[in-house]
């Protein structure tokens, strides 16, 4: 891996995002490898940009000049050895001074640091390459009040604005993580990252907004759990957040509450479980009126898909050959068992016509049926996370239980080591939209609830701060993703999915400001020492990636540079989202149009009928049944032997008055035309 | 004088699933006692000249539903007349459902359907039992059904909420159970509960006709239950028999899990292979009626052809008929609603004809392949292989000659079921049985069918049956789980409170079996102290335990 990369410095044949504009003619270059079909498509691009810069603007010559200069130093192996950490791991911002003074050297200091409490409501970030989803450009950007005010060349600015140099590397939009769970509760216990440290950590990697999951206890009344939420990321979260709201059953009150959630609170974004038997999970029929009742609201359906019944089988079985530890968790949730899940919610969305997005896709079998229905034309989201996308479930084998159980997420990490490259090539085909983390980090103690039962182990993995850099380093260091592509899957696509965009995930005038100027070259090597998150065990420990952030602009102001942040507690916002993004929905409203269905008209059926005794073959669906709240509360004990079946009572056409069977041949009047055979 | 016992069939060439050739046939107390050239045979054997004809195994028709009741009537085929038309389309064998009501014993509707079959059957047959609701008695009577009754296969059901429908547990339990026991689990794969939305939806729109089923029971839903029984059956390691393939999609899926080495079987039905589901939509409703079954004919036109293909390469292994007929008037019990129509389709006699007409007279099969869908698969997965399903020394005499040439009309006016209507009606097709030949009796001849209700035998199956089983035995031996085997966790845990809500994973609580494990948890909990109030985390958010009391163990170090 690390190996393909030296050899493109040492070839200077840097791909266009690691070393800004390329100063080489095209007839210089060679066609080399997988790169030689794309090369002109980054040649025109790139040198359109330069050519334009040079000719229209004197001022840009002292940025072209530090561009090679860049070039020149570009050696990340060196970087990389020469900013080795030093092990102080006493307090995580010690740490981060000995980064600060390695990548002091890219990023040109600040003209006017006089408020480093981020009161500066002015700033151009000048000369960078602005890389949005659609194309990159080369650009100012300026941005006052939170705002992105101008992007372009040549802007006009008010005097005393504050500078930053972005020597021509990449501007691009703040990342969304979709997926995070900062507060959910496990028996009690709160995860160690809370609004503040999870979103600290989310800075540190370059990304401005996190989703948060709310997940109420069962039981606990929607609205209050929101409440709840809302209240302590407010108090907390250091960027802007929103929030999902996970259905923990199906009734009445469930459903006025998310009415309310959508139309007042600024929701559109709802997680069903079809896991976790007895607790969260939704039958089928559930499923289906929550898919209908979330379609007719507007809002998107995430699903964590896997087959609950077959999970809690195989725990059953796991548990009782006496295996107790991590290694369990594995065995018992089989990725087939993830694969079928997500097979039957699309075919329930399909059902229903309701856009379905699966959240933490972990293995390729799950991965794959998601690809496959897209292409049958299903409006169908996929989310691989961080943890999925960088390591695999062969460590749930580790001796050493601590690291073993620190994997422990659901859908588990696949053991297939090949999976995390499958997944990036999806995300780069297009057929994953997002990248999440579901960062929800547990002590090593409150892991250990779950020392003699692995069924006990509370679920999470840590990957707020990691989930930018590894997509750079696993998809776009090897050549599968563009830098476009890689905003649209860090970025661009959520804020599209949950209706933020363009306010988020673009860099065009009037957006927020919320912006990375992203630096391929830096290395850095993950370790728990040194990273945000107040866990202590770092999935990805001893992993190097390249690429990171070297500046982070979050609501218009500087929270990271240069490896240390300036963060206020309590300054990020709620931003709330509309229902029916039409990323999502605008095909499902043709479709609604499209598909009504018709019946055959038809004279009445006049023929001879047979009478039947009170035994209906199968009973009518009646749906007043099924919306009762009483009928889908599931049962405080099962008992897996009882039939729910009872013939013995009353029949639903028992007050029909029936006459004993018998054929009636020749009804009187005779047969009519509808009922001849030929 | 002749003896009718004795019976010599000369000239033919014999077909059976791996080889062709030719040969005569010397059959004897209703065995195939020789095979070979110049045969030294007994005097006064009735000979029959095959002129060069295919000689080939009999069929075996894998999926019928005679006599079927269905509330307070019954079908209109019995099985008198049923497996006439069996033996008219070449079919000597033939295996029927037995449907017992939910709630009842199952021994008792085998002894039933065992009773109706005795009386009136013409030609040899076995029965699945279908299991329509799931406990402790069940599973006994499905044991002495293996055991002692000559059942190997049971049928379950993913579809008709509330009624047969069985719960993904509950299939994984009889999933598992069968898979110790040696049976085949065959499915009803269609997702009863989705069905049953849909169905009210179509009826609230104000669709009532039988274009309605077809609306509800659209294909996805098909597939999405094969690959949910799929899954359940790779995880017992259990052998999956998916009967009636309707759609492109559920044939699909079946052939991907065979491709990923899953030990399943798919069974396409007469209607599928022939006919699809355009005529739901026929303004005779009496037409439209006729071909309501379930899972239900795929609108989509290239359908057969698509199923016949898949048969043709192996990935679909047997036929049946699902021949489930209902006159008209009983058809109109659902004249109002559609989810009141009586399902089924006739096909038992046009089975084996369709199929040559559809695959083999268009290339896509050889005859080879031909005898091992219509017979051999069907008789290695009950386990009566060789006796049924081959023309070998020792195996019973059941044979047709087949004209290949022989061209005939399908109508109602001549077929042999009693239904009035026949949803292949007019379709015209190549190849016909010529002879018929059932337990060393001539059955069919010169156009002429001779049968004798009450003269079909029981044929047990026993379990295991090879062609499902030894792979899956293999497997078995394989698939030992481990555990890892590491040092007992000493480090510092986090205090948690059971009572507070539910935990996700830990869904198992419930469950007899684990408590011992929950129990040592709970007292090593009050062992630490008293019980945390809920609302109180014992731990603040974020706090780092960097030295626990004790100093740290080695398998809680994080290096």
């Amino acid at each position: 891996m690390s190996d393909c990369r030296r050899q493109w410095n040492r070839e200077d044949e840097l791909p266009v995002y690691f070393a800004g504009p390329i100063t080489t003619g095209p007839n210089q270059r060679k066609s080399f490898g997988m790169f030689s079909s794309v090369e002109g498509a980054f040649e025109s691009k790139t040198i359109d940009f330069d050519n334009y810069a040079v000719g229209r603007k004197g001022n840009r010559t002292p940025r072209s000049g530090s561009r090679e200069r860049l070039l020149d130093t570009g050696d990340p192996m060196g970087k990389t050895t020469g900013g080795t950490r030093q092990g102080s791991d006493s307090e995580s911002n010690a740490a981060r001074d000995a980064d600060e003074s390695r990548a002091g050297v890219e990023v040109q200091v600040l003209f006017e640091k006089t408020n480093p409490n981020g009161q500066d409501e002015r700033l151009l970030i000048r000369g960078g390459r602005v890389v949005n989803d659609d194309r990159s450009f080369f650009g100012d950007v300026y941005i006052e009040d939170g705002l992105i005010k101008q992007v372009g060349e040549n802007l006009v600015v008010p005097g005393g604005v504050k500078v930053i140099e972005a020597n021509g590397r990449m501007v691009i939009p703040g990342g969304i993580d979709v997926n995070t769970c900062l507060m959910k509760t496990y028996l009690g216990t709160q995860p160690v990252d809370d609004f503040l440290q999870g979103t600290k950590a989310a800075l540190a990697g370059g990304t401005t907004m996190i989703i948060d999951h709310v997940t109420p206890e069962p039981g606990e009344s929607l609205l209050e759990a929101f409440e709840r939420w809302q209240e302590a990321a407010d108090k907390r979260a250091c960027c802007d957040y929103s929030l999902h709201v996970d259905i923990p059953l199906w009734n009445q009150t469930v459903k006025d509450e998310l009415e309310v959630l959508v139309q007042d609170k600024g929701i559109n974004s709802f997680q069903v479980y079809m896991a976790y038997k007895d607790v969260y999970q939704m039958t089928d029929s559930q499923l289906y009126e929550a898919f209908s009742f979330l379609k007719q609201l507007g809002a998107v359906v995430l699903v964590h898909a896997e087959n609950g019944d077959l999970i809690f089988e195989e725990q059953r079985k796991i548990l009782g050959m006496g295996i107790t530890g991590p290694e369990g968790h594995p065995l018992s949730r089989p990725e087939e068992v993830e694969a079928e899940a997500v097979f039957r919610a699309i075919t329930l969305g399909n059902r229903v016509n309701c856009p379905v997005y699966i959240t933490k896709v972990m293995s390729k079998s799950a991965a794959d049926t998601i690809a496959q229905a897209r292409r049958k034309g299903s409006v169908v989201f996929g989310e691989p996370i961080t943890a999925g996308l960088a390591t695999d479930g062969s460590h749930y084998w580790s001796k050493n239980w601590a690291k073993a159980a620190a994997y422990v997420t659901s859908p588990p990490l696949s053991p297939d080591p090949t999976t995390p490259e499958h997944l990036h090539t999806l995300l780069a085909s297009g057929d994953l939209q997002v990248v999440g983390s579901s960062h929800c980090a547990y002590s090593t103690s409150q892991k250990a609830i779950g020392k003699d039962d692995f069924t006990l182990i509370p679920e999470g993995t840590n990957g707020v701060e990691e989930r930018m850099g590894f997509v750079w380093d696993k998809a776009v260091a090897m050549g599968k993703m563009d830098e476009n592509q890689f905003v649209a899957v860090t970025s661009t696509n959520a804020a599209k999915i949950f209706n933020l965009y363009p306010r988020k995930g673009r860099i065009a005038v009037d957006s927020d400001a919320d912006i990375v100027i992203w630096d391929p070259d830096i290395v850095k090597t993950i370790t728990a020492k040194q990273q945000q998150s107040a866990a202590e065990y770092n999935i990805f420990e001893g992993l190097e990636c390249r690429g990171g952030p070297a500046l982070v602009l979050s609501q218009g102001r500087v929270v990271y540079e240069g490896g240390k942040l300036q963060i206020q507690q309590g300054t990020g916002r709620f931003i709330p989202r509309k229902p029916f993004p039409d990323y999502a929905f605008q095909r499902i409203k043709f479709r609604n149009q499209v598909s009504s269905k018709q019946g055959v008209t038809r004279g009445v059926y006049d023929g001879p009928v047979h009478d039947v005794t009170p035994t209906p073959k199968y009973i009518t669906p009646s749906p007043s049944a099924k919306t009762s709240p009483t009928s889908h509360q599931p049962p405080p004990v099962r008992n897996l032997h009882l039939s729910n079946f009872s013939l013995s009572g009353a029949q639903i056409d028992d007050n029909i008055p029936r006459r004993s069977g018998h054929r009636i041949v020749a009804p009187p009047g005779g047969r009519s035309n509808i009922t001849s055979l030929g | 004088k002749i003896e009718l016992d004795r019976l010599l069939i000369k000239g033919g060439r014999i077909v059976n699933d791996d080889q062709s050739f030719h040969a005569d046939i010397y059959m004897e107390d209703g065995l195939i006692k020789q095979i070979g050239d110049n045969l030294i045979v007994p005097g006064g054997v009735k000979t029959i000249e095959a002129n060069g004809k295919m000689v080939i195994p009999g069929g075996i028709d894998i999926h019928t539903h005679f006599q079927m009741p269905y509330r307070g009537t019954t079908t209109v085929d019995d099985f008198a007349q049923g497996s006439k038309a069996a033996l008219a389309g070449g079919t000597t064998m033939i295996v029927d459902h037995v449907i017992p009501e939910p709630g009842t014993s199952l021994m008792e509707a085998y002894d039933q359907w065992r009773q109706w079959a005795d009386e009136k059957a013409c030609c040899d047959y076995s029965l699945h039992v279908d299991i329509t609701h799931w406990n402790d008695s069940v599973k006994q009577e499905v044991d002495s059904l293996i055991k002692d009754k000559g059942v190997n296969s049971f049928q379950v059901y993913m579809a008709y909420k509330d009624y047969y429908q069985l719960s993904n547990s509950q299939l994984y339990e009889i999933f598992t159970f069968l898979a110790e026991k040696g049976g085949i689990v065959q499915v009803h794969a269609e997702n009863g509960e989705i069905i049953a939305e849909e169905q009210a939806r179509m009826l609230q729109m104000g669709i009532t006709g039988p274009e309605g089923h077809v609306l509800s029971r659209p294909e996805e839903l098909e597939a999405e239950a094969v690959f949910r029984a799929v899954t359940i059956a790779s995880q017992t390691n259990c052998p999956l028999y998916v009967t009636r393939v309707m759609s492109k999609s559920a044939a699909d899926i079946i052939s991907q899990a065979r491709k990923k080495g899953n030990v399943v079987f798919g069974e396409p039905i007469t209607a599928s292979l022939g006919t699809d589901g355009t005529h739901y939509w026929s303004k005779n409703w009496a037409k439209a009626a006729a071909f309501v079954t379930s899972p239900p004919l795929s609108p989509d036109p290239t359908t057969p052809d698509y199923l016949n293909t898949l048969l043709a390469s192996g990935d679909l292994s047997v036929t049946g008929s699902a021949h489930c007929t209902f006159s008209v008037a009983q058809k109109a019990i659902g004249k109002d609603d559609f989810t009141q129509i009586p399902e089924g389709v006739n096909g038992v006699e046009e089975r084996m004809a369709l199929i040559w007409d559809k695959a083999v007279t268009t290339g896509k099969m050889d005859e080879n392949m031909f005898v091992a869908i219509t017979s051999t698969n069907a008789a290695k997965i009950l386990n009566l292989y060789p006796r049924k399903g081959r023309i070998a020394v020792g195996s019973d005499a059941d044979l047709i000659i087949w004209d290949t040439d022989s061209v005939r009309t399908i109508t109602a006016k001549t077929h042999n079921s009693a239904a009035e209507y026949n949803i292949f009606e007019g379709m015209e097709l190549r190849g016909a049985p010529l002879v018929v030949i059932c337990q060393g009796k001539i059955v069919l001849e010169d156009g002429k069918l001779q049968v004798t209700s009450g003269a079909g035998r029981f044929i047990p199956c026993s379990p295991f049956p090879d062609f499902a089983y030894k792979r899956v035995k293999a497997r078995k031996q394989l698939a030992v789980l481990r555990a890892v085997p590491r040092g007992m966790y000493d480090g510092p845990v986090s205090e948690f409170s059971m009572s507070r809500g539910g935990t996700p994973s830990a869904s198992a609580r419930t469950s007899p079996t684990k408590q011992p494990v929950r129990n040592l948890h709970q007292s090593g909990f009050s062992l630490t102290g008293p019980p945390t109030p809920d609302e109180v985390p014992i731990r603040p958010a974020g706090r780092r335990i960097v030295v626990p009391p004790g100093g740290r163990s080695n398998i809680t170090s994080l290096s």
